[in-house]
């Protein structure tokens, strides 16, 4: 169907949430009360302010996983194409993964994938 | 004999005939898209239902039993429960990201259905880098699931997101390098090309144990990255309440229930599609006479068939294995599989330059 499948995909994915929103809207009666909007926690008013400060290790984590995710695309074009080239593709990942693997080395040695 | 594959072009050329060029396309482009809902909604009431009967069969009960035979009504009434509640809103939430976000996963889970083949000649789109794209768009959700742990305004929430975010980022680097490894065997991103790669054996099978090993890892991975036991540490209900959806009610948890069995579903039919052959009867190679007997079981027969069985076996791991603490599961990753899979894409270049794998 070609790229319009996509723009359909997505209208369908709106049209279909929307819709289950829309009904349950015209069918559910609400009430109001001042208890209703408060933040789910077991029935004890929330302390403090949400929107706090988390551990620092889910960034860590997350830098790291942006340089293997780059590392991943710069893959895809290679995979389709090692059979053709043969022992020099082996070569190149070779080299390519051992560059990586001093980065994750050094990662490791910073302890940057040291939870806490 | 009427095929799910005989039907589509029955039903083009039809279209074509009586409508003309431009309303063909337009009739087909609604079709697509009510295939697509009728496919979700069939999807979420189907394998809600299957997992509370696989849960029943590992502890010796029965299960839902009450509404319709063998209860196959249950997940219906449960639906129409989740549309007739009201859909809160919290006080201090960001009404606007707070009611995109269903939509975001909603989105990024349909998306990925248009590479995925059905049957034989039944996909939406065979685009030329099929695995490239599902790789990309399936963690789209992610946003999604930041979004609204972040907008809820509630501390499990925005926890169980962070975790979640920190789970599926993670587990993908390991799941994409499984998906490499057969890559490098086909030689294309294309899905319709890796399926017709595999007429003389599943990759499974003539992959050798460098396949193997991909697979499992692929298994693991995307058990981790829907978020399922024993790696829904986001949703841990003894610590989180219910991880980034705590704050949703009615028809917008419904959304995102629906999404996460969907998305089971698409990995499951990725994981067929790429090491089990998708739609593509079990052939061995050589064996003409026993091929050609495969060939008459329904090719949609065969890929449900497939998927259906590795969703099973994930279902399967909720109940053998105990849920990982954080540390633990980030340690899995990366200091266990991601190595693993980079090793094993080693291993599976080296067979497929000495042509092993033939």
């Amino acid at each position: 169907m070609g790229a319009t499948s996509l723009l359909i995909l997505t209208l369908a994915a709106i049209v279909f949430s929307a819709g289950g929103i829309l009904v349950s809207k015209i069918f559910v009666k609400g009430s109001q009360n001042a208890q209703k909007g408060q933040a789910y926690e077991c029935g004890v008013p929330t302390v403090g302010k949400t929107w706090l400060q988390l551990n620092v290790g889910y960034y860590l984590f997350a830098l790291i996983f942006l340089i293997f995710d780059v590392e991943l695309v710069f893959l895809y074009p290679w995979a389709t194409v090692v059979k053709e080239i043969g022992w020099m593709a082996f070569l190149d990942i070779i080299i390519f993964f051992f560059i990586l693997f001093l980065g994750f080395l050094y990662a490791h040695k910073k302890g940057a994938l040291k939870w806490m | 004999m009427i095929s799910l594959e005989g039907l589509t072009t029955l039903l083009q050329t039809w279209l074509q005939n009586t409508l003309g060029e431009p309303w063909a396309f337009a009739a087909e482009s609604v079709l697509v898209g009510i295939a697509a809902i009728t496919l979700f909604a069939f999807l979420g009431l189907a394998l809600v239902y299957m997992e509370r009967k696989v849960a029943a069969l590992m502890q010796i009960r029965l299960g839902p039993n009450r509404v319709g035979p063998k209860g196959i009504f249950q997940t219906s009434a449960d639906t129409l429960e989740l549309v007739m509640k009201e859909g809160l809103t919290a006080d201090g939430a960001d009404k606007f990201l707070f009611n995109l976000a269903p939509f975001m996963v909603m989105i990024a889970a349909m998306l990925v259905l248009a590479p995925i083949a059905f049957a034989r000649n039944f996909q939406i789109w065979d685009l030329s880098i099929g695995v490239l794209y599902v790789a990309a768009v399936s963690s789209v959700a992610v946003i999604g699931i930041l979004m609204a742990g972040w907008s809820s305004n509630n501390k499990y929430s925005l926890l169980g997101a962070m975790r979640s975010a920190a789970q599926i980022v993670s587990y993908e680097l390991s799941a994409g390098l499984s998906i490499l490894a057969i890559v490098i065997l086909t030689g294309s991103l294309r899905i319709s090309d890796i399926i017709n790669s595999q007429a003389d054996g599943w990759w499974i099978i003539k992959g050798h144990l460098p396949v193997l090993i991909a697979f499992i890892v692929f298994l693991i991975a995307v058990t981790a990255e829907t978020n399922r036991a024993p790696f829904d540490l986001a949703e841990a209900e003894s610590e989180l309440t219910a991880g980034f959806h705590t704050e949703y009610s009615g028809m917008k948890f419904a959304l995102f229930f629906l999404a996460e069995y969907v998305n089971i579903f698409i990995v499951c039919a990725i994981g067929a599609t790429l090491f089990l052959g998708g739609w593509m009867p079990f052939h061995i190679g050589g064996w003409d006479s026993f091929n050609h007997v495969m060939d008459f079981i329904p090719s949609s027969l065969w890929f449900f068939g497939k998927t259906m069985f590795l969703i099973f076996l994930i279902m399967w791991f909720r109940w053998t294995f105990p849920r990982l603490r954080v540390d633990q599961l980030l340690n899995l990753e990366w200091k266990y599989l991601l190595p693993i899979s980079m090793v094993n894409l080693l291993l599976v270049t080296f067979m497929a330059i000495m042509g092993w794998h033939l």
